[in-house]
């Protein structure tokens, strides 16, 4: 029986992607799970890439037993062409049960054409991943929403390995942990002459003033906040706090999609996401449902963000607002 | 030059409704239309035939009455469009998806294919770069501008969460387009008359003599266990009344994270 758990880690500029970090915490949960059943699967971090010997200290600490490394200088920058290969080779040399993959643009890149390559399912855009306690089998339970959040459906792949499936950034938490050097296993294979695609120009996005993905505290605004923004921006200042959107005030033009919440946008997974005039459509819940705080204010009590908030307000945002801001002030002096 | 355009009806998931009594999807009386995104790849495929001159095939996937969105496309200029459909391939994943689809562009031999990035109700973004796997040819995704077209190869700019690139391939390849890359044309009135007596090929298994164990339900590895709605919290505080009780309320929730 085929078995460990097998995490790639992406990296950028010899940075660990911190959604490697919080899938190698996620399989050291799923590790303890298949514990119980008396099965010992390993947490494996794949790491591809170019002068990255520094990183597997990294990579233990935050729960992987095992790296597989494999330095070659085609895999400086994770490729299309390069990491499929890499990735698919090492699954035909190792055989693992299940292997996750994060849900960035370069991960929803390269899996599905390495789960084709080796004949596999993948499982899209995870939320939840459990291992099914009630099988005799290793097989895992991988939750998903689809229909724009709409529903949720739970995706098993029984027949073949290994399971596989890319996970959203933030929907996990990585926690590090005390641990001792593991193994280290060097992998070599071999690349095509030529590249597929050329780069010839990288644009690095103007430089953002805030990262509403690492927030503690988020104010987000809906559509009708669109005229009253600098009410939401002074309470967010005065709070410490970074600014949120739905795709309802995004849309208007007032504040650009980096700080969009929701299916199409960001995940976060803030202390606290206080919801300024937005309607809670599933599309928006499903980036922020996660936080661990939801305060909502909106002037229609049958709002559907009043379904997942923890305390709701029914009243009017652009009176309260100000009103909060100036108790908030008084409180912090 | 011969570009395939990969497009998928989908039901308009932002009209969609939850049954409360059973917690399923009501799917009646909501509308289908194009996917989103493969809307700007159909767009970019016809702009490409004004620019530079290229034959325009939709393919789709899907029951019978996707043949009404094929008939849009017709209307909007495309050349041929070839409608995929067979009891056999129903509740293919993107796995047996791919398989089928690929098959179906191997007699067309295009030099370029689009893909929309994702489908708005399996919201997977895996049957594009799945299509390029199984013809072996490179892909790009997340495209969100064309810069430049030649006989033999194509440079776009592809997004990533923090920065872009552009980036130049060879044909024959696979890009999967961004809504954002541009709006689809509206039909112009003669050709959308004129849809009505264009020919839709339709291609069943027979034609595409897949191995019954490579497509469909039985061909998918994945399966879906169970499917469920949103749980809705049940913890909810209600706070009616004035800006006086607001302030209060969300004050005295705020103080435990506030340093
Ligand atoms: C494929 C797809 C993907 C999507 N992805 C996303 C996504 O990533 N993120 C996202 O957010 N949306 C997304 N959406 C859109 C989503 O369905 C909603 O349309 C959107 O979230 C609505 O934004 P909103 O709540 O700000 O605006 P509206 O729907 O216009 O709601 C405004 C709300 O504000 C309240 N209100 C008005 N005035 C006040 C006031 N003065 N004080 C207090 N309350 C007030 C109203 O009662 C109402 O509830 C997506 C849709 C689709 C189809
Ligand atoms: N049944 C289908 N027929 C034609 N194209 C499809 C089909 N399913 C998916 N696609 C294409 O693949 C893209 C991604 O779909 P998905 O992987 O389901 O999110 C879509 O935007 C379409 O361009």
């Amino acid at each position: 029986m085929t078995k460990d758990i097998f995490v790639f880690i992406e990296t950028r500029n010899n940075i660990i992607a911190e959604v490697s970090l919080q899938l190698l915490s996620e399989a050291r949960k799923l590790k303890a799970q298949y514990a119980q059943k008396g099965l010992n699967h390993q947490v494996v971090g794949v790491l591809p890439g170019y002068n990255v010997e520094n990183l597997p200290a990294t990579l233990f600490n935050y729960g992987a037993d095992k790296v597989i490394l494999c330095q070659h200088e085609k895999l400086k920058e994770a490729t299309t062409q390069h990491t499929s290969k890499v990735l698919s080779d090492i699954i035909r040399a190792f055989a693992p049960d299940s292997f996750l993959i994060g849900a960035t643009v370069i991960g929803r890149d390269i899996a599905p054409r390495v789960a084709a390559r080796v004949d596999t399912g993948l499982t899209a855009d995870a939320t939840i991943i459990e291992v099914d306690m009630a099988s005799d089998t290793s097989l895992l339970l991988i939750t998903r929403p689809a229909f724009g959040g709409n529903l949720f459906g739970t995706i098993v792949c029984p027949n073949f390995r290994p399971q596989m499936a890319t996970i959203r950034p933030n929907v996990f938490e990585k926690t590090e942990i005390e641990a001792e050097a593991g193994e280290i296993i060097h992998f070599e294979t071999t690349f095509d002459e030529t590249d597929w695609v050329e780069i010839l120009k990288r644009e690095v996005q103007q430089a953002k003033t805030n990262d509403i993905a690492k927030a503690r505290i988020i104010v987000s605004a809906g559509r009708s906040m669109a005229k009253h923004l600098d009410l939401i921006k002074d309470f967010a200042q005065t709070l410490n706090a970074e600014v949120g959107a739905s795709r309802g005030l995004v849309e208007t033009g007032a504040l650009g999609k980096d700080v969009q919440v929701g299916q199409t946008g960001k995940t976060v997974r803030p202390l606290v996401y206080i919801a300024c005039g937005i309607s809670g459509a599933v599309q928006h819940t499903a980036g922020m449902d996660k936080a661990e705080c939801i305060i909502a204010i909106n002037s229609d009590p049958n709002a559907a963000i009043f379904q997942i908030a923890h305390v709701g307000i029914v009243g009017d945002a652009v009176l309260i607002l100000p009103k909060l801001k100036e108790e908030l002030q008084k409180i912090l002096n | 030059m011969k570009i395939v355009v990969l497009m998928k009806q989908v039901p308009n998931t932002t009209e969609m409704l939850i049954d409360k009594e059973t917690g399923t999807l009501i799917r009646t009386g909501v509308d289908s239309i194009m996917n989103p995104d493969d809307t700007s790849a159909l767009e970019a495929a016809l702009k490409i035939k004004q620019s530079n001159g290229a034959e325009v095939i939709v393919i789709t996937m899907g029951p019978p009455q996707a043949a009404n969105m094929l008939r849009e496309c017709y209307g909007r200029g495309v050349d041929h469009a070839i409608l995929i459909s067979d009891p056999a391939f129903a509740g293919a994943d993107t796995w047996a998806t791919s398989n089928t689809l690929a098959a179906a562009i191997k007699r067309v031999q295009p030099d370029l294919i689009f893909a929309g990035r994702q489908a708005i109700d399996g919201d997977t973004a895996q049957v594009g770069p799945q299509v390029a796997e199984r013809l072996n040819i490179p892909q790009i995704t997340y495209v969100s501008k064309i810069v430049e077209v030649t006989s033999d190869s194509i440079v776009v700019k592809k997004h990533y969460e923090d920065f872009d690139e552009t980036l130049k391939v060879s044909f024959p390849c696979l890009l999967t387009t961004l809504e954002q890359l541009d709006h689809l044309r509206f039909m112009n009135v003669t050709s959308a008359w004129q849809a009505f007596d264009k020919p839709i090929e339709t291609v069943n298994n027979q034609v595409l003599m897949l191995d019954a164990k490579d497509i469909g339900l039985k061909g998918s590895p994945t399966q879906v266990r169970k499917t469920f709605t949103r749980p809705v919290s049940s913890e909810v505080k209600l706070i009616h009344g004035g800006s006086d009780e607001a302030v209060k309320a969300i004050l005295s929730t705020l103080a435990p994270y506030i340093q």
